[in-house]
């Protein structure tokens, strides 16, 4: 009961917000979603440490009938085990904060009931989907956010390049959404539901069907966690579908931290542990999870590097953060992966709110260039930013270091050649984590201002509405590391997480993770302090560096300032062809060659009937065109059947 | 009888005629005229509507067969009764076609000012014609029905559209009429066969299978143009630029499930051998429709344009939920024509209410409308989200169903098929952000006003049935159920036998 009001509650204060929000003002929409967040995060917080710390007993919340035809049967129903009631309780727990910095961010906004409409849309949707009872439940909640997502990275619609991020963002998503539906017709014919207990209760049975394609026979689990996996891939931003996150910045700051950073771009990972009891059956897909997730862990550590949007630099940080998530999932880490998802929507948020003080002190200036020398103006935004960057580093005792070092231990345990791999990736994308992070503290708020002076002049801290969120995100991302690292990834996490995430039975990585060599234990914390010292390096000690690095490769530094061409690359390949075939096939396909069959035939009539037999009427001319037209449909269609035969 | 006592399926058909024979008896100056004929009009299809619910009520879920039946001798020497019945399949077509009448009637009330008396007329009849086309039992009835639809449309288009009106009206008329041609040569084979054209009896009439091919191929001939599906699609663009907007919605919400619906009364059932055999060339016409009319949606100026080429693609949706032959497929084809029906037709409302205000159709004249009309850019988003596909509203379950439908007989069905899900979200925003989105910058759009409570009303109920039929999609699909189920039985054991009378020969 308390778990379906807070996921409900954020409806109710999306549809007042939204539906009322003009006639009532927005001091009311505002009061209404808030009090409804609030809400939902005590409900949610209450269902999740009654869940997991009181003895509560996991179950099903039964809604009534969705969909039925035939066999197919999906009901509206939520989920409560301890892998949702976690996510439950950190999604309503940092929405709420940034529903309250709203406050003071949007201030300034016109239409600010329709920002909190969207806000708390986005919400619902999220908890929607962590409750899904079955893969189309989740799945609605998976459209769901994407379609808040969309309505708020297009947020200030009057501007075109927040129109195309909008646009973008929604097709790429579509694109993984398509093998996500395909992964649940899959599933359907594999176990004759998609019922998560009726499929988790059917793992055995159907361990060694088999589905062809490409004229091969594969395993069922394997195409399935791909196909999904696939879907994650769109939602998560991973590698080939990432493009639309950087570009998804053009919406308001608390969009960024809520949707693109701490909730619905982890929705992948969360799925990939959701589905652990058949993942684990699929070792071809995993591998894949891994190679993507610590291929994408590395781009965008090296894209980040050169970024020069304060923002951008935090978004390819995102992407990469969850190539983390994917490597641990991918070596059947599961854990490990929930964990650092649930230490990251606490540092990252935090990263993203700070950011967007420093955004609101300096003038809504976003480039780094035009920044620095503000430190001492904004102190508590330059201290939660240290926070932030401290966690995401992985410095001792930051949050970010537990969930980073379980990961990078983990895909070594693995003992496989894509396990390496990934460890590998993640320790050369930890180094570059630190640089980028320093970086970009040292630009932003150190050295001389660069902005001028006008702006400079009006550089103050943000009200209190917008500090102390930061604060308990702050308080957030330094505790939820040493508190929850033995519960959820030591040896007895199955006291913690229940029979909601399920390993194979030869699955120990959990357990080897803790007995790796020294040198993997203290790498990822070495390799974080060496990119900090090199960034102190470059942007304090030695200015002149950088553009020295720059200067001597060129086309390095503009492969990287370019995001590795990804953008130029489907612009020319997908996006310009796309509608210029859309011409071609209106211009010429439809207008020549379809109509001209008709049209032609009735000039031909008309003008033959004219000169031949003058005697003859219009009408019969039509009858005429008509009797032919009917002949030549069907000698075509003789002929198409000719030819499929 | 039947459950209710009285021929409810036939007054409901003949009743719009009625009302059509009031308005035309009345007399005085031309302003009196157009008002009472539209106030007879409004309320004789409201009345029908009322009607018509009762249908929903006393409906038999549970019953696969013909429900309201009722029979009148006509022509019993050749074997043609007057038959009326409706069954799972065609139930909520009737309602949909008695839904959409009032709210076409309702959005025709300011933007038609000249000969308002025939044109309410001509509505009447053709909602006479739409009911009795989905309530028939009878082939020669259901035909007259069928041809009949065609009159009073064509008028519509030719009487009152656009600019190029005559030649839109005339391609319509040819295109449907050159099917219909072919259709009824397959009619008067299947009396000469049969004996009969009852259609509950045809049903179980198993004609051979070489027979069975030419009479699918006269059906398609006729059904998809009506569908309309590629390559024989391109009148559909024009009769939807040219016809009024409440024409165009009756256009897209019902006539465009005539084909359809005539592949699932007639072609499928009727003929299940030469459907399975000629399963992948609908399959091929479909995905073809699917992702050829995508693309070109994508390239349209103008905005009525763009929504009836989206139209083609959706209902190649529909088209391959048939003829994968099982529930899930079928019941999405079903549930997506009722979607359609909504969606598109609130999709042709929203063009029509700023074309009222504007008098243009390319999208490049407008921009920025969101911050003047709020309620109509959030009733736009709306269908614009069913159009795609949104769980949660209607566009999605048909949708949805059909994939799973399209899985079952191939995964590169279903992928291809699919396709609309990423195409037609690239065609519909595009054409949400260049109407809606950026800035205002035309002077004429600057004091645009918003919904007004006539429009409010129009687009009230159909918000509300999209989204009912979004999140509780089961009470539509309660209707038919049992109806699909048995269709597919019956269509599996038709196979089987033939295989089993093939096997015997050899």
């Amino acid at each position: 009961m308390l778990f379906a009001v807070a996921v409900f509650a954020p409806l109710f204060g999306s549809a007042i917000a939204g539906l009322f929000g003009k006639a009532i003002g927005d001091r009311a929409a505002q009061a209404v979603s808030i009090l409804c967040m609030l809400l939902a995060s005590a409900c949610g917080v209450t269902a999740f440490v009654q869940l997991v710390y009181l003895g509560g007993s996991p179950g099903v919340v039964s809604l009534g009938t969705w969909v039925q035809a035939g066999s197919f049967h999906v009901d509206w129903a939520l989920r409560y085990d301890a892998l949702s009631a976690v996510m439950v309780a950190m999604v309503t727990t940092v929405a709420t904060l940034i529903h309250i910095y709203s406050l003071g961010y949007m201030s300034h906004d016109a239409t600010r009931w329709r920002f909190f409409s969207y806000l708390s849309l986005f919400s619902f949707a999220m908890l929607m989907l962590v409750t899904g009872d079955n893969l189309l439940q989740l799945f609605f909640g998976w459209e769901g956010v994407g379609l808040a997502s969309y309505l708020l990275i297009g947020y200030w619609y009057d501007r075109p390049a927040a129109c195309a991020a909008a646009i973008k963002a929604f097709l790429v998503n579509r694109i993984g959404d398509l093998g996500f539906a395909l992964g649940i017709a899959l599933v359907f014919f594999t176990f004759g539901s998609i019922d998560l207990s009726t499929i988790f209760a059917g793992v055995p049975q159907h361990q060694a069907d088999t589905y062809t394609l490409f004229g091969t026979s594969w395993r069922a689990y394997e195409v399935i966690g791909t196909l999904l996996f696939i879907g994650a891939m769109g939602k998560s931003a991973q590698l080939g579908l990432h493009v639309w996150l950087p570009d998804a910045m053009e919406g308001p700051t608390p969009v960024s931290a809520l949707i693109h950073a701490a909730t619905m771009v982890t929705a992948g990972v969360f799925l990939m542990a959701r589905f652990s009891p058949v993942m684990e059956y699929a070792p071809y897909a995993l591998a894949f999870v891994t190679f993507i997730g610590a291929s994408t862990a590395l781009f965008a550590a090296t894209v980040g590097c050169v970024q020069n949007d304060i923002k951008r630099v935090i978004a390819y940080s995102t992407c990469s953060q969850l190539g983390y998530m994917f490597i641990a999932a991918g070596v059947g880490a599961y854990q490990a992966s929930m964990f650092h998802l649930l230490t990251h929507a606490f540092f990252k948020a935090l990263l993203f709110l700070a950011a967007g003080s420093v955004i609101h002190a300096m003038s809504d200036e976003q480039d780094i260039r035009r920044m620095g020398g503000i430190w001492k103006k904004i102190p508590i935004t330059y201290g939660v930013f240290w926070v932030g960057s401290l966690a995401l580093a992985g410095i001792y005792p930051f949050a970010g270091f537990y969930s980073k070092d379980a990961i990078l231990e983990a895909a070594y345990a693995a003992h496989t050649g894509i396990g390496t791999y990934g460890f590998w990736c993640g320790l050369i994308a930890a180094f570059l984590t630190a640089f980028y992070s320093w970086r970009l503290i040292i630009l932003t708020f150190h050295g001389k201002p660069r902005a001028d002076a006008h702006t400079m002049a009006h550089v103050h801290e943000s009200p209190a509405v917008m500090t102390i969120p930061l604060i308990l995100l702050a308080v957030g991302a330094t505790v939820t590391g040493f508190t929850f690292y033995e519960p959820l990834t030591g040896p007895n996490w199955t006291q913690f997480w229940g029979h909601s995430i399920q390993l194979a039975a030869g699955n120990n990585v959990l357990e080897t993770l803790h007995h790796v060599p020294d040198w993997v234990e203290l790498s990822p914390s070495l390799v974080g302090i060496a990119g900090i010292l090199l960034a102190y390096l470059y942007y304090v000690a030695a200015p002149r560096l950088p553009v020295l690095v720059a200067g001597h490769f060129p086309p390095v530094y503009r492969f990287l300032l370019n995001k590795w061409y990804f953008d130029e690359l489907y612009d020319a390949v997908l996006v310009r062809p796309s509608f210029a075939l859309a011409r071609v096939l209106w211009k010429v396909g439809d207008a020549t060659i379809i109509d001209g069959v008709p049209n032609g035939l009735a000039a031909l009539t008309a003008g033959g009937s004219a000169q031949v037999v003058k005697l003859q009427t219009g009408s019969i001319a039509v009858y005429a065109f008509a009797m032919l037209i009917g002949v030549v449909v069907l000698s075509l269609l003789v002929l198409l059947l000719l030819v499929v035969r | 009888m039947n459950v209710v006592g009285f021929p409810l399926l036939s007054l409901l058909t003949w009743l719009p005629l009625v009302g059509g024979l009031i308005i035309m008896s009345v007399r005085g100056d031309e302003a009196a005229v157009a008002a009472n004929a539209r106030w007879t009009a409004l309320w004789t299809s409201l009345v029908v509507f009322a009607l018509s619910l009762v249908l929903w009520a006393r409906f038999d879920h549970a019953d696969p067969g013909f429900q309201f039946v009722e029979t009148a001798a006509w022509l019993p020497q050749w074997g043609i009764t007057y038959k009326m019945g409706v069954d799972g399949i065609s139930v909520l077509f009737v309602l949909l076609s008695t839904a959409l009448t009032p709210i076409c009637i309702l959005a025709s009330w300011d933007s038609i000012t000249v000969r308002v008396r025939e044109y309410m007329l001509a509505f009447l009849i053709l909602e006479t014609m739409m009911v009795g086309m989905f309530c028939a039992l009878d082939f020669v009835v259901f035909y007259m029905f069928f041809e009949g639809v065609l009159i009073p449309m064509y008028l519509i288009i030719g009487v009152w559209g656009g600019v190029r009106r005559v030649y839109a009206a005339v391609k319509f008329f040819l295109y449907t009429l050159a099917g219909s041609v072919l259709m009824l040569l397959a009619l008067l084979a299947m009396w000469y066969l049969a004996g009969t054209t009852d259609i509950p009896t045809l049903l179980h009439t198993q004609f051979p299978p070489a027979m069975q091919t030419w009479l699918f191929l006269a059906f398609l001939a006729s059904f998809a143009v009506k569908v309309p599906m590629w390559p024989v699609h391109t009148w559909l663009p024009d009769a939807h630029v040219e016809a009024p907007t409440a024409g165009s919605v009756i256009l897209a919400g019902v006539l465009l499930k005539m084909g359809a619906y005539g592949f699932l009364r007639f072609s499928v059932p009727m003929l299940p051998a030469a459907s399975a055999s000629l399963a992948p060339l609908m399959f091929a016409l479909s995905v073809i429709a699917v992702i050829y009319t995508s693309y070109v949606a994508l390239a349209q100026e103008d905005m009525k344009k763009l929504i009836a080429y989206s139209s083609v693609a959706h209902m190649g949706v529909v088209t391959i939920g048939i003829f994968t032959f099982n529930v899930q497929g079928i019941s999405g084809a079903l549930f997506q024509m009722l979607s359609h029906g909504i969606v598109s037709a609130a999709l042709f409302l929203c063009v029509g209410v700023i074309y009222d205000r504007i008098h243009s159709r390319e999208i490049a004249r407008y921009g920025g409308l969101a911050d003047r009309m709020p309620a109509y850019a959030f009733v736009f988003m709306l269908f614009t989200l069913a159009s795609v596909g949104l769980p949660g509203t209607s566009g999605f379950v048909g949708e949805f169903l059909v994939l799973l439908g399209a899985f079952k007989v191939n995964f590169w069905l279903a992928l291809l098929g699919s396709m609309g899900m990423i195409l037609g979200a690239a065609y519909m925003l595009y054409l949400y952000r260049r109407i809606i989105f950026g800035t205002l910058t035309r002077a004429e759009l600057r004091d645009i006003l918003d919904l007004s409570p006539r429009e409010v009303a129009v687009f009230a109920p159909l918000v509300i049935l999209t989204l009912w039929m979004g999140v509780y999609p089961s009470s539509f699909t309660g209707f038919w159920d049992a109806s699909v189920g048995a269709m597919v039985e019956h269509h599996q054991a038709a196979l089987a036998a033939a295989v089993t009378l093939a096997g015997g020969l050899h």
